[in-house]
Order: C-alpha cells, then structure tokens, then sequence
C-alpha cells in the first residue's frame, strides 16, 4: 500500500511576461488501488500538475509539498522520480531519433528495476503486452515515437505503464485525440494494469468519454489551478451534462463554495 | 489617377532585343555555359581540358563557374579568403597546399571477393581523369605530385557479397600525394570501404565511375591518428540508372576535409550521400560536397549529422546543389544537423541550392544546430533513465541515422563502439 500525497502546491512559470503563477495551492492524495480522475476546461492547470509530479524543468514549485509514502518527490531529479515508482503517460510523446523501441524499453526496465530483465520471459512480455494493445510487432524495431501516429504514440505510452509496473500512473490527456477504437484498446490496458492491485491512477481529462471504460472512485474539478469541486463517480455524469460553464460564472468559487479537502 | 497600361507595366527590354548580359526577360541569371549545351566539364569529350571557371557570365558566386583544372599553376595560391577555403585554417594544412607533395603516400592494401581486379597504374593509365578534375588547390597539387594510382575495378555484372576494403594506412608526416579510382562497371554491385588510419600529411584524390546500371557504395572512413591531416577529393560519374551511395565518417585527424561530389552524365541516377563527423576539442572536421544535377529525371538525397564537443571543436558543412537548365525532373534533397554537446565548440553549416529550371519533381535543403533537445532528455528520463544514460542514448542515436546506412554489420559495430568511446570523452 503506498500513498501519493500531494499538499498545497503552488507552481509557476516563466513566461515572456514574467512569472505566472498556474497552480494555486492543490492539495491531493491517491492510495495504491485508487482510480482519480481530474477534470477541468482547458488551461486549468491540469496538466501541470502531471508534469510537476514527472519533474519536467519548466514548471517551478513556489510551495507545497510532493511525498511518496513520506519520501519527498520535489528533492528527487526526474529519473529518480521515475525509479521511485511515478509514471506519466505524456500527452505528447516526443520522438527520439535513432533509439529503438527494444533499446529504450530495456534500458528503462533495466533502470527502474536495478537490474536487466531476464532476456526470455522480457521479450516474451513485450510481445505479450504489445498484442493486447494491438500494436504491430515491427514496432519494436522502430525509433522511439518516430513516426508513430497520434494514437499509436498513446497505445505505447500505455504499453510503457504495462511494462514498468509503476505505483502511479500519471495519464495525462491520454484520450485526446484517440477514436472510440482506440480508447478502448487504451482503456482495457489502464484496466490491465489497474487490476493488479499494486498501482494507483490519476487520470487527467477534459472529456467525460473515457470515464465509461476507466471507471473513477474519485472526481477532482480542477479551474483556474484549483481544485473547485470533489466527488465520486456521479460527479463526472453531472459534468457530462452540463459541462464547465457553471465554474466559469462567477469566477469559480462562488458556483462551488463547499471546496472539500481529500 | 494614372492609367497603368500594359506597356508601362513592362519592365526591360522589350523581347525582341537582346538583354543585359546574364539576364533573361524575368531577370534570373542563367549561365550561357548552359544556355549553349554544355555540360558538366565532365561530361564528353572535354574530359581531358580544363576550365577557367564556367565564362562568360557565369557569376562566380555559382557553382557551375567554380574553375577545375589539371595543372597546379592555374590555381592561385590560398590566402585563406577565398570562398572554398574560409573556413579552413591554412597553416594547420602543413603544406598540402604550398609545399611539392612528395613524401611517402600511405600504403594501400586491397582485399575483397576475388573478382575483383586490382592494380597498380603509372599516371599515364587511360583511366586516370576519367571522373574527376581538380577544383581546388590542394587537390591540383596531389594530381601534379601523384606517383602513381590504385585502379579497383568491380567487373560488369558482378555483384559482390562482402565489401571490398582498401585499407590506407599512414606512415609519414611528409607532404604526400594518393590517388585511387573506383570502377564499377555495367550493372555491377559492390561495396567498398576506404580505410584511412594512421598518421599522414596527405591529399587524395579519389576517381569513382559508376557505369550504366551499376550499383556502387563508398563508405570513406577518416580514422587517423590525432596528429594526420587529409583532404580528400572524391569525385563521381554516375551513368544511366546507376546508383550510388556515398558515406563519409571522420572521427580522427588534426585537420580532415574531405569534397565529395556526384556528378549525374545520363537520366536515371541515383546519388545518396551520408556523413557522420564527431568533431572533439581542436580537431577541424570539414565536409563540403557537390551534386551536379546536369542531366534530366535523376535523384539526389544528402544527409549530413555531426556532433561537437569541446574547445575549438570546429566542424564545417557546406552542401552545393546544382539543378542546370537541362536536368528537368530532378528530385533532390540535402540536410546538415549538428549537436553541440559543449560549450566552445563551432559548426559552420552552408546548404546551397541553384536552380535553374522549374521543371523538376522537387529541390529542398535544410540546416539545423543546436543543443541537446530538453523534451528527449525528459522523456527518457522520465521512463528511469538516468541522464548520463540519456545523453548518450540521445547522441548514439542522432548519428545512428547515419551508421544504420552503411549495412555492413562488422563496421556498424566497430563504428558505433568508436562513437560509444567518443561519448565515453564527454563524460570525463
């Protein structure tokens, strides 16, 4: 049982007109076995929060606090983060020119785990969890993301999570962009790996759509950096019906007064 | 309110009389050498002759008005500020541009399928100057110098399982002279591997004829010893639906400036040519090639990778493009990318396109330099990868691109171990 606890974060960055403040205090915690969706209109910092969490150089934590069952996430560097046990699933994956598929995930297996995998039952599960994620099998000799397309790069961020059995997985936007096939295929993958009782999700969208198939125990509405609103599963209903006009009136807080803490 | 009438609209000459000297009616500057149906110098009958630059009106800023020549005393000697030598540091040259190159060539050695002919030629062998022609200096002074050549010809319609190498190994620092051709006859398919180890003050010229049908590959790999400076000449005829791949890898040597250049004579060729330069403190890497589009539906693909580090890392990329009027259907591209890995380092990156007609399939350049990318760095690191790890594998794999073009499994290996021991430097 492990807990990510995150506690008033404030974080900011640099932007060409000076320092802007994005997160305003988020206080969350996820336990091993929990499914947290957070929700919110675009720019509501959602995914900076993801990105905080993974470490990315470019946003700034002013305040708060980040722990992995009382170990501090902020004071470890992103790889360290990432052997810890936190995993993101990036909204845009980049692509790395000239580092195979096979070459990356061993060598980021052979990272987080302290030492290589055993060659037979690794190749075994490669191409195990590739089939479930009906991901062709020439992929694996291909560079990373290069050329992949935009489903595809999400198809391999989720055979990734398969793989590295992190204890949270982070997706970050994972359905945007994926056709109903897809999100599916996705989805059964999160599930997968959900099931296996060790990992906790935090799962970042702006759509309600992939709530049908990745099922939440907690809802978290998340604008202008913070939380606004908390619930469980029929939180997401609502919002499908009526969307996030109802938080843009009144600048937010005075539509949502009974801000819970988790 | 002035009335534009179509006559006033009309700026120039009117068509019926003749216009400024090396304009045309839209303006452009069109060489007459090519307006008139002549080729490349190569090409045909002037293969023996020499230029004094394209002529009459061919602005010495195109590449078609670059002077070639056999004879050392047409070209002037360097001062450093001419266009082809500006960013070469002329006093590191240790005379291959001033000095008579007459110290002990490095030696050659050829192995390979036994098909292969291999022979050792005086400087009146009928295939000297068949592809190639001094344009510059340097490669002038080795061809008044040479002793005598090394003639590899792959026979017509043989096609080679394992690679031919040449092996070029340095054993003099005295000023010296090379000279090699490469035939690969009709419909012939082979590759072949320069070679270039130890330590030498050379200037080489390589002759490579690629006949009708042929299928050639030249790997050149620049693996000398820290003291060897080289400047390498390799020219290339390509003929009718021939193929030829080019792939240029300097690690080693003070100086190395090796001019690569394909020149098309029938429809239907092929160029591919690839470089890999790892460009360490001090070291001068230079790279200057020249695809010479002069005939009609013929391809070309250029792609340059370099990486840097260290002080007075100096790597220099220029690429020239020429599409002449008469090669209509021509489809080419040629890109430079250089990754600074360390601060004080240079990479000097010139792509050159001239077209002359617009009738081609496509033309396009590109030229990026730049750090390390912060999003690879974050992505890898993110799966766990530690960024000492990271770096590397972002670098193995920028110049892999490159090795992965070479497809012979044993210099893959030896090259990505070279570039894994250069990598293992910018760790220290």
């Amino acid at each position: 049982m492990s807990t990510l606890e995150i506690k008033d974060l404030h974080v900011s960055i640099e932007t060409e007109q000076g320092t802007k403040e994005i997160l305003k205090g988020v206080s969350l915690t996820i336990r091993t076995g929990e499914t947290h969706a957070i929700m919110g209109p675009n720019g509501s910092g959602k995914s900076t929060l993801a990105s905080t969490i993974a470490g990315h150089p470019r946003y700034n934590v002013t305040s708060g606090s980040i722990t992995l069952d009382g170990e501090d996430v902020l004071e470890m560097s992103v790889d360290e983060r990432a052997r810890a046990g936190v995993f993101l699933a990036m909204q845009y994956p980049v692509e790395v020119p000239g580092v195979s598929m096979t070459n990356f995930l061993r060598t980021a297996k052979t990272a987080i785990d302290g030492e290589a995998p055993k060659l037979r039952t690794w190749t075994k599960d490669v191409k195990a969890a590739m089939e479930q994620l009906r991901i062709d099998a020439d992929f694996a000799q291909r560079n990373v993301n290069e050329g992949f397309s935009g489903g595809e790069k999400k198809r391999v961020e989720i055979l990734q999570l398969e793989l590295f059995k992190p204890k949270f997985a982070i997706l970050d936007e994972t359905d945007s962009g994926l056709d109903v096939d897809a999100l599916k295929v996705v989805s059964e993958g999160v599930n997968r790996a959900h099931a296996e009782g060790k990992m906790g999700t935090l799962l970042i969208t702006h759509y309600t759509r992939i709530l049908r198939y990745i099922k939440p125990d907690f809802v978290h509405v998340f604008v202008d950096g913070q939380v606004v609103e908390e619930g469980g599963p029929e939180l997401a209903d609502r919002l499908e019906e009526e969307g996030y006009d109802r938080y843009a009136k009144g600048a937010g807080a005075a539509a949502a007064p009974a801000v819970a803490q988790a | 309110m002035t009335e534009i009438t179509t006559e006033k609209a009309r700026i120039g000459a009117p068509s019926a009389q003749p216009f400024i000297d090396g304009f045309t009616e839209e303006g452009e500057s069109l060489s007459p050498i090519n307006a008139a149906g002549s080729k490349a110098p190569l090409a045909g009958a002037a293969a023996k002759s020499h230029s004094h630059g394209g002529g009459v009106g061919v602005p010495d800023s195109s590449r078609a008005g670059r002077l070639t020549s056999y004879s050392l005393a047409d070209f002037k000697p360097l001062t450093g500020m001419e266009e082809d030598w500006r960013f070469t540091p002329l006093k590191r040259l240790r005379g291959l541009h001033s000095e008579v190159l007459s110290g002990t060539a490095p030696t050659v050695v050829v192995t390979g399928p036994e098909e292969i002919t291999v022979e050792s030629v005086g400087r009146d062998d009928r295939r000297i100057g068949t592809a190639g022609i001094p344009e510059d200096r340097v490669s002038a002074n080795a061809w008044e110098n040479f002793a005598g050549a090394t003639v590899v010809t792959i026979p017509s319609e043989f096609e080679a399982l394992t690679e031919v190498s040449v092996d070029i190994e340095g054993t003099s620092l005295d000023p010296a002279a090379q000279h090699l051709v490469i035939v690969a006859e009709k419909f012939s398919k082979a590759v072949v591997v320069l070679n270039h180890r130890g330590s030498a003050i050379v200037s080489e010229n390589v002759e490579i004829i690629v006949e009708d049908g042929a299928s050639l590959t030249v790997i050149t790999l620049q693996e000398w010893n820290d003291d060897a400076v080289h400047a390498s000449s390799q020219q290339a005829k390509i003929g009718r639906d021939a193929k030829l791949k080019h792939v240029m890898v300097s690690l080693g040597g003070d100086l190395v400036r090796v001019t690569p250049s394909a020149r098309f004579t029938a429809p239907g060729g092929e160029a591919e040519m690839f470089g890999l330069y790892f460009a360490d403190a001090g070291q001068h890497l230079e790279q200057r090639l020249f695809v010479d589009h002069a005939v009609a539906n013929c391809k070309s693909n250029v792609l340059y990778k370099g990486a840097l580090q260290g002080r007075n890392a100096h790597a220099v990329w220029v690429g020239d493009v020429l599409i002449r009027k008469e090669a209509e259907g021509t489809d080419t591209y040629e890109a430079n990318r250089n990754l600074l890995l360390t601060d004080g380092a240079r990479a000097d990156s010139v792509p050159n396109l001239e077209i002359e007609t617009g009738l081609i399939e496509g033309a396009g350049h590109a030229s990026a330099t730049g750090r390390m990318d912060d999003e690879h760095l974050f992505y890898l690191m993110a799966r766990g990868i530690p960024e000492d790890v990271a770096r590397r594998l972002v670098v193995r794999g920028f110049l892999n691109e490159i090795i992965q073009q070479i497809k012979v499994p044993s210099i893959e290996e030896r090259l990505t171990e070279a570039v894994e021991h250069e990598l293992a430097l910018t760790d220290n």
